[in-house]
C-alpha cells in the first residue's frame, strides 16, 4: 500500500495540523496508522475522563503538547460540586514516569495542585509552555517551583483561574538565567507581586511578546514595563489610575506610543476614565480590545476610545456601553469579527444594558461578525431575523436574555422564529445558545437547519420531549448538549442512545429524567459513564427508580469508570 | 429598555388571578403566554419563576399559578431584588467583572459646593483612593498628593479623614486598606488647620490652634 519511504510519509503528515485531520489520517490503514502515531506531536483531549494517560503515552510516544479538559462546561456556573474532579496530577506523573518529552501542557476546567506544578517543573527539561483556564486548587507556591525549574520557559499564561496567591515572591524565582520569555499572563492573580523582579524579568526577555498585569501593578511599574518592552504585541493593563495632566501620565503616553506593536489590549482592572486619551496613539492598530474587566469605563469616555479603534476585529465589553454605544461600534469597526457584551450588573434592574437594538446596528455595520456573545435585557423576532439576513456568516452565536424565559416585547410571542432565521440563515453555524420564550418549535428548527451544529446550550425552554428529540435526530454532528430546567424526561433520553456514543457528552440538569431512565442508558451503553451528581444531604437520597434527578452527566469513554469520584457522584 | 410595567389591565378576577400575573415580567410560560390559536396553552414545563421559588424537583405544581409563585414572581419584579437561581445568568466570574460588592461612601471636601460618592471596594489602596479623591475634587486641586494624605486645595491644605462607626473622625491611612474598607462610614477633607490634634476619639469639632 505504501509507495513512499515511512519519512516521506511523516514529513507529510507534518503538515496536517487540525486535530480532525490527523485522526483521519490514521484511520487510512494500519500503516497510515503507525507513521501517524509516531509522528504526532500534539494531542487535544476534550474530556480528561475519556482516555488514560498510559494509554496516551502507549499510543504517541513523541508527544510534546498535551492539552486537556476537564470539568463540564456548566461548572463555571457553579453547577458542578468543587470536588468533581478533573484533576491533572495522575497524568503528570504518568508522563514523569514514562520519559516523554513534553513541552507544553494546556489545561481547562482542571484541578491544578501544587504538587502537581512541582513535579511538572521537575520532570521535563526542556519545557516550554503552561496555559491554565479556568483553572483551581494551586497557589503562588506552585507557580514559584514553575518560575524556579523551568529553565526554558516561554509561556506561562493563567486565564481565569482560583489562585491562592496570598504569597508574592514566586515572579521573584526566575533565575537571572531566564530569558526565554515570550508570554507571561498573570493578570488573574489578587495579590502584590514584587514589581522589581517584575522589571527585572522583562528587562532581560527581549522575545517577550504578550504581557497582561494584575490589577496590583500600579502605573509607574507600568510605564517602565513598556519602556523596557516597547515590542509588545499583547498588552493587559492591571491599574490605569492617573491624573491627566501630572508628570506621570506623560511619561506614560511616551512609552506607550513606542509600542507600535501593540494589536491586543486588555486589563483595565482599575481604571480612571479621564485618563483614556494616552491609549488613542495606539488604538489605530488594535485588532484585539478586551474591556470586560472595567465597568468605570463607560458613556463618552468609552466610545471615544473605540472611535479611534477602526481595524477592531475582536470586541470583549460590558453592557455598559449600550445600545448606542454598540452603534458607534457598528459605525467605527467595520473589520469586527467577534463581539462579546457581558453583563455588568447580572441581578440588576439593567439601566445600563442594551438591547436588541444594539445587536441589530452592529449587525448592519459589520458585515464580518461571525461570532456573537450577548448578554441583553431583551430581543425581539424581527431583531434576530434582522440579524441572521445581515450577518449569515455566524460560526458561534449566543444569546442570553437575563430573564431567561422573557418573550419577544413586542409581540408576546416566543423567540422561536428569530433563532430558526439565525440557524436558516447561519449555515456554517458550529455553536448555538438559546435564551428566551421558547417552544418545542425552535428545536424543530434547529434539527432541520443546523447541520454544522456542534455544541447547543439550552435552558428554561422547550414544551415536551418533541424539542430534545428533534435536535438529537436532526443535528449529525452534534458533540456537546448542555440542557438545564426543561421538561425532557425518559422517552427523549432513550429514544437513541447510540447517538450518545457519537458525541462527546451530555448534561442534563433539572429536568424529567429519572434514576430508571439514566440507568437503563448505563446498562445498554457500556461505552458511556452516566454520573448522577447529588449534592444533598446522602442520607435523603432516594434510590427509587422514579425518583427525578437533579444533575445527571454522560460522556462517551474507552476506560470505563474512573476512580476518583467523590461521594456526591455517582457512576451508573 | 427596562421592563416598564406600563400596561396596567384593569383589576379582574378571572381564574382567581390578579392582574399581576398577565404582565410582561417573569412571565410564567403556559400561563401568560398567548398562541396564535389564541388560547392561553398550559406547558408542563418549569418555569423560570418557579425553579427561583426554590421548587426544584417538585414538578406536581406545574400548572398551577400558586400564591407562592405570584409572591416569588412579585418578589423577583422589583429593579434590584431579582431573586437568584443558581448559575443564571451563565457568566464565570460576574463577581470580578461588574461589582461584587459595593461599599459606598460619601466624601465631603470642606468649601466644595457639592458631595461626592466613592464605592470603596474600587481601590486596594491609600494611594489609589487619593488620587482618586484628587481627580473627582481636581477642579479645586492643582498639586498631585503628598505622602501625608494631606492634599492642596488652593493653596489651604487638607487632610483626609474618616468617620467610623462610632462617630469619630481619624485620619486617614493608620490601619490596614482592609480594615478601612470595612470600618469607614464617611470621608471628610477636612481643612488641615483643623484637623491638627485629630486623634482617635476625638470629638469631630476640635478648636482651631494656630
Amino acid at each position: 500500500m505504501n509507495y513512499f519511504p515511512d519519512e516521506v510519509l511523516e514529513h507529510v503528515f507534518d503538515s496536517i495540523a487540525s486535530h480532525k485531520d490527523r485522526n483521519s489520517v490514521s484511520l487510512v490503514c494500519k500503516s497510515w496508522y503507525r507513521i501517524e502515531r509516531y509522528s504526532r506531536r500534539r494531542v487535544f483531549i476534550g474530556n480528561c475522563y475519556s482516555i488514560s494517560p498510559e494509554r496516551l503515552i502507549a499510543r504517541f510516544p513523541g508527544l510534546k503538547s498535551l492539552t486537556l479538559k476537564g470539568k463540564p462546561h456548566f461548572a463555571d456556573f457553579n453547577l458542578v460540586p468543587y470536588d468533581w474532579g478533573g484533576f491533572v496530577y495522575p497524568w503528570i506523573k504518568a508522563l514523569a514516569e514514562s520519559g516523554i518529552g513534553l513541552e507544553e501542557l494546556r489545561l481547562k476546567r482542571m484541578v491544578v495542585s501544587d504538587e502537581s506544578l512541582e513535579l511538572l517543573s521537575k520532570s521535563f527539561a526542556n519545557f516550554k509552555s503552561l496555559v491554565l483556564v479556568s483553572c483551581e486548587g494551586f497557589s503562588a507556591d506552585g507557580l514559584a517551583a514553575v518560575a524556579a525549574n523551568c529553565r526554558f520557559l516561554r509561556e506561562l499564561d493563567l486565564q481565569e483561574n482560583e489562585v491562592d496567591d496570598h504569597r508574592g515572591h514566586w515572579l521573584s524565582c526566575f533565575p537571572e538565567s531566564c530569558t526565554s520569555l515570550v508570554s507571561l499572563n498573570f493578570a488573574c492573580l489578587k495579590g502584590e507581586v514584587n514589581l522589581g523582579a517584575l522589571e527585572r524579568l522583562v528587562s532581560r526577555s527581549p522575545n517577550l511578546k504578550s504581557l497582561r498585569l494584575n490589577r496590583l501593578v500600579p502605573l509607574d511599574t507600568l510605564q517602565k514595563l513598556l519602556m523596557r518592552a516597547p515590542q509588545l504585541v499583547d498588552l493587559g493593563i492591571g491599574s490605569y489610575v492617573h491624573d491627566p495632566s501630572s508628570e506621570a501620565s506623560n511619561k506614560l503616553k511616551h512609552a506607550i506610543q513606542r509600542c507600535k506593536s501593540i494589536v491586543s489590549l486588555s486589563g483595565f482592572l482599575e481604571v480612571a476614565p479621564r485618563c483614556m486619551s494616552a491609549i488613542y496613539p495606539i488604538c489605530g492598530n488594535l485588532t484585539t480590545l478586551n474591556l470586560s474587566y472595567a465597568p468605570g469605563l463607560h458613556g463618552n469616555k468609552l466610545t471615544k476610545l473605540i472611535q479611534h479603534c477602526r481595524k477592531l476585529q475582536r470586541l470583549w465589553i460590558l453592557d455598559r456601553i449600550g445600545d448606542k454605544g454598540l452603534g458607534v461600534v457598528a459605525s467605527t469597526c467595520k473589520e469586527l469579527q467577534e463581539l462579546r457584551v457581558f453583563p455588568s450588573d447580572p441581578f440588576g434592574a439593567g439601566n445600563d444594558a442594551v438591547t436588541e437594538e444594539g445587536l441589530v446596528l452592529v449587525s448592519a455595520g459589520c458585515p464580518k461578525l461571525n461570532s456573537l456573545l450577548y448578554f441583553c435585557q431583551q430581543m425581539t423576532n424581527a431583531a434576530l431575523i434582522t440579524v441572521a439576513r445581515n450577518c449569515p456568516n455566524f460560526i458561534r452565536f449566543r444569546l442570553c436574555i437575563l430573564d431567561p424565559v422573557k418573550p419577544d416585547p413586542v409581540t408576546n410571542q416566543p423567540l422561536d422564529e428569530g433563532f430558526g432565521a439565525i440557524v436558516q440563515s447561519c449555515k456554517r453555524l458550529k455553536r448555538l445558545s438559546l435564551s428566551g420564550l421558547l417552544t418545542d418549535q425552535v428545536f424543530l428548527y434547529i434539527g432541520m437547519y443546523a447541520e454544522q451544529l456542534e455544541m447547543l446550550s439550552i435552558a428554561f425552554a422547550a414544551d415536551s420531549d418533541k424539542g430534545m428529540l428533534y435536535v438529537l435526530n436532526g443535528c449529525k454532528k452534534l458533540r456537546k448538549l448542555e440542557i438545564r430546567d426543561c421538561p425532557f424526561g425518559n422517552s427523549a433520553l432513550l429514544e437513541d442512545v447510540g447517538k450518545y456514543e457519537t458525541m462527546r457528552s451530555l448534561w442534563m440538569s433539572s429536568c424529567e429524567v429519572t434514576l430508571g431512565g439514566c440507568k437503563t442508558v448505563a446498562e445498554k451503553m457500556p461505552s458511556l459513564n452516566v454520573e448522577i451528581i447529588n449534592e444533598s444531604d446522602q442520607t435523603e437520597f432516594n434510590l427509587d427508580e422514579g425518583q427525578k434527578v437533579d444533575k445527571m452527566y454522560l460522556y462517551r469513554t474507552l476506560v470505563g469508570h474512573r476512580k476518583d469520584a467523590p461521594e456526591s457522584v455517582w457512576i451508573l | 429598555m427596562s421592563s416598564e410595567n406600563g400596561k396596567r389591565l384593569p383589576e379582574t378576577d378571572a381564574d382567581g388571578l390578579n392582574f399581576e400575573a398577565t404582565e410582561l415580567t417573569l412571565g410564567l410560560p403556559g400561563k401568560s403566554r398567548v398562541t396564535p390559536d389564541g388560547g392561553a396553552k398550559l406547558g408542563s414545563k418549569r418555569g423560570f419563576s418557579e425553579t427561583v421559588d426554590l421548587r426544584l424537583g417538585d414538578n406536581k405544581d406545574a400548572n398551577k399559578l400558586g400564591q407562592s409563585q405570584i409572591d416569588a414572581r412579585e418578589a423577583a419584579k422589583s429593579p434590584g431584588s431579582k431573586a437568584q437561581v443558581v448559575g443564571w445568568p451563565p457568566v464565570r466570574g460576574y463577581a470580578k467583572r461588574g461589582k461584587k460588592s459595593c461599599k459606598y461612601v460619601k466624601v465631603a471636601v470642606d468649601g466644595a459646593p457639592y458631595l461626592r460618592k466613592v464605592d470603596l471596594e474600587m481601590y486596594n489602596t491609600y494611594q489609589q483612593l487619593l488620587t482618586s479623591l484628587q481627580d473627582m475634587f481636581s477642579r479645586f486641586t492643582r498639586n498631585f498628593l503628598n505622602e501625608k494624605r494631606i492634599e492642596q486645595v488652593n493653596g489651604i491644605e487638607y487632610a483626609t479623614t474618616c468617620e467610623d462607626k462610632d462617630g469619630d473622625w481619624m485620619l486617614v491611612g493608620d490601619v490596614p486598606w482592609q480594615m478601612f474598607v470595612e470600618s469607614c462610614k464617611r470621608i471628610r477633607l477636612m481643612k488641615s488647620t483643623e484637623a491638627v490634634g485629630l486623634a482617635p476619639r476625638t470629638p469631630p469639632k476640635c478648636s482651631r490652634t494656630s
